[in-house]
């Protein structure tokens, strides 16, 4: 029996086989030559026999699938075979290139191509990609990339998931994910938390664990053990037993009926009607991205109407909070972003794109207004990495101009938590990005698995900020007849039960998370008095490391274990 | 050489479902069928079985393409393909 630490980033303990993820496929060299013996004919059929049986995987998996899965699998399945893509490898074959060769780049020309039309011609060009990279492992002899095809239920290893890789991930066959990479606030962190699997990141060496091992995870401690023994057994066995969480109900509050209204967090219509399904009081965070991702082009004003209002309509007479493009870093948009900037993370994100690319801001924001003008919703508009009071005052202004009754900034920048006091003068709401926050506070790469116990939002230092902000907003408001303007939180943090505890007795006015954390986050909430989970927050402010912080307070939280929280 | 002109009645375009129920259509068919937009000069005309050509087509609803085939069963071949592209096969 051996142990792997890493970090726990979604609740759960379970025991299973480890399944190894792939690599993902690397690009043949250029200049590989023909096989010896073989000819441009003898490799056109090698190609054509490796095409026909991706084909055959495909179709199978798409007699699988239902709905619109399935679709995109017969769809992707047709590709495969495509006489196009096999044309023109076969006329780079005659070229001189190795077969391996021929389809990656024949593939990469007919993407390419796809991009070029914009639109859902675009999106289908992830689905080349991924097809060619099928063709070339079948034609070296490795396994297909991607979630690897197995009964199940098994424990998925990986170096780090891609968002792409959470359409293929089922969670009735994959009841946990461990990777050796990633952070708290990696996709991967982010994926298992939304489906509600157990996960641990940054546990290095789980990718050399022999496939079919029998692992033992916790994923709120982030332990990995091989071959478990009868307490890791009995411990996943009480989890399988675990209470049943009731539903939330609707309203948030603390166990001495402190409001504490529970937001989620959606990126679109679809998601938005889940979450109001849920009994979310309303969105917190609303990623107006969806609507730009693998987009060449700026979206039109009545598209951006069209998709604000689908979201707006699924919570009428509640608030939903909008956030305006965060393009940048991990989100890359072309008509936006320069990809070479050195350092992207500290580059023009965010609002700062206004300065390069400006009107996107305002077109974005008139489309908002439009759309809340349509629809019950009372909508709210936020910034993403304000720096400065001049800045949210900018944004203000902006919203105002447009229409737009209620403007606020996203806290993510240290120097934004810091004088939060000045930018609620112009404001009139923040809203804690704590993913963010995390990272440019601790100058940590929220993707870099060696540094994921830095990358933690349980960081005393974080948790100050946070301190820091509602302070500000306070005195902002002193002198005033008002009451103080609301500070919310919208990262990661929210959704976990003990921290959202922790972020209420700092003084946070609504948390908002993934519609699939509502039932913990209320849970935990409502068996708290405000004034134990202020005794609660004290504690984590005072505590010398992140690790420490999170031990002490689930410690006196042992509602937690009781719901395999 | 044998020819018709069809009329897309699917109302997304050529794309996605519509275009792979063409294309997988087009490739049971005996003969080879070359597709191009009405007005286009033949020798542009594209292999209709292949769903990567149909889909850099850009054969909208109501758009008006030409299909081609020449050979033993290209009348047959033809007059089934123009029935696959005149039916919606989004409504379905």
């Amino acid at each position: 029996m051996t142990s792997i630490t890493g970090v726990g980033v979604s609740p759960g303990r379970v025991v299973g086989p480890v399944v190894q993820m792939p690599p993902a496929v690397a690009e043949p060299a250029p200049d590989g030559a023909l096989p010896a013996g073989a000819t441009p004919e003898t490799e056109t059929e090698r190609i054509k026999a490796a095409a026909k049986s991706v084909q055959a995987v495909l179709k199978s998996r798409a007699a699988a699938a239902t709905g619109d899965a399935a679709e995109v699998l017969k769809a992707t399945a047709l590709m495969a075979a495509d006489p196009m893509l096999v044309k023109s490898a076969a006329k780079l074959l005659a070229a001189g290139r190795s077969a391996e060769r021929a389809v990656w780049e024949a593939g990469g020309q007919v993407a390419e191509q796809l991009r070029s039309l914009g639109g859902y011609m675009a999106e289908r060009a992830a689905d080349v990609l991924d097809v060619r990279a099928r063709i070339v492992a079948e034609l070296r002899g490795e396994p297909a990339p991607g979630i690897p095809d197995s009964a199940g239920p098994v424990i998925l290893a990986a170096e780090d998931l891609a968002p792409a890789d959470t359409a293929t991930l089922d969670p009735d066959r994959i009841i946990a994910l461990v990777t050796a990479g990633g952070g708290p606030q990696s996709h991967t962190a982010i994926i298992a938390r939304a489906l509600g699997l157990p996960a641990v990141v940054a546990a290095a060496g789980v990718t050399e664990l022999p496939e079919g091992t029998e692992v033992y995870v916790d994923g709120a401690a982030g332990l990995v053990v091989t071959d478990p023994g009868e307490a890791e057994l009995a411990a996943a066995a009480e989890y399988a037993a675990r209470p049943t969480l009731p539903p939330f109900n609707g309203t948030g509050t603390t166990a001495d009926g402190h409001r504490v209204p529970l937001l989620a967090n959606v990126g679109g219509g679809e998601e938005a009607a889940v979450a109001a399904a849920a009994g979310a009081e309303g969105v917190g965070l609303l990623r107006t991205e969806f609507c730009f991702l693998n987009r060449t082009e700026e979206p039109t004003v009545e598209e951006q109407v069209e998709a604000y209002k689908a979201v707006f309509d699924a919570f009428p007479g509640k608030k939903v909070v909008v956030r305006t493009l965060d393009a940048g870093a991990d989100k890359p948009l072309p008509f936006l972003t320069d990809a070479t900037e050195p350092n992207p993370a500290l580059g023009v994100r965010g609002y700062r794109t206004d300065l390069t690319s400006p009107g996107v801001l305002e077109r974005q924001l008139a489309a908002i207004a439009q759309a809340a003008a349509q629809s019950q919703a009372q909508v709210w508009v936020m910034a993403p990495m304000i720096s400065t009071a001049g800045e949210a005052g900018r944004f203000a202004t902006l919203c105002a101009d447009a229409g737009l009754k209620t403007s606020g900034v996203m806290v993510e920048v240290p120097s934004a938590a810091v004088t939060a006091g000045s930018i609620l003068k112009r404001v009139d709401f923040v809203s804690l990005g704590t993913n963010d926050l995390t990272q440019y506070t601790m100058a940590a790469d929220r993707q870099l698995g060696p540094l994921a116990a830095l990358n933690d939002p349980w960081q005393p230092a974080v948790l100050r900020l946070v301190q820091a902000t509602v302070d500000g907003a306070r005195q902002a408001a002193a002198g005033e007849q008002e009451p103080a303007k609301p500070v919310g939180v919208c990262g990661e943090s929210a959704a976990d039960p003990a921290l959202a505890v922790v972020l209420v007795g700092l003084g946070v006015a609504t948390l908002s998370m993934t519609a699939r954390s509502l039932p913990g986050v209320a849970a935990v909430l409502g068996s708290t008095t405000l004034e134990q989970a202020r005794e609660l927050a004290a504690l984590a402010l005072s505590a010398d490391s992140a690790a420490e912080a999170r031990a002490a307070v689930r410690s006196k939280l042992p509602i937690l274990e009781t719901l395999g929280l | 050489m044998p020819e018709r002109t069809a009329t897309v009645a699917s109302r997304v375009g050529l794309h996605a479902r519509p275009a792979a129920i063409f294309a997988e259509a087009a490739g049971e068919q005996p003969v080879e069928v070359t597709i191009a937009l009405a007005g286009t000069p033949a020798d542009e005309a594209m292999d209709a079985s292949s769903i990567l050509s149909l889909m850099s087509l850009g054969a909208e609803f109501g758009a008006q393409v030409v299909l081609r085939a020449e050979g033993e069963g290209a009348e047959e071949a033809l007059d089934a393909l123009v029935k696959v592209l005149e039916t919606d096969h989004d409504a379905a």
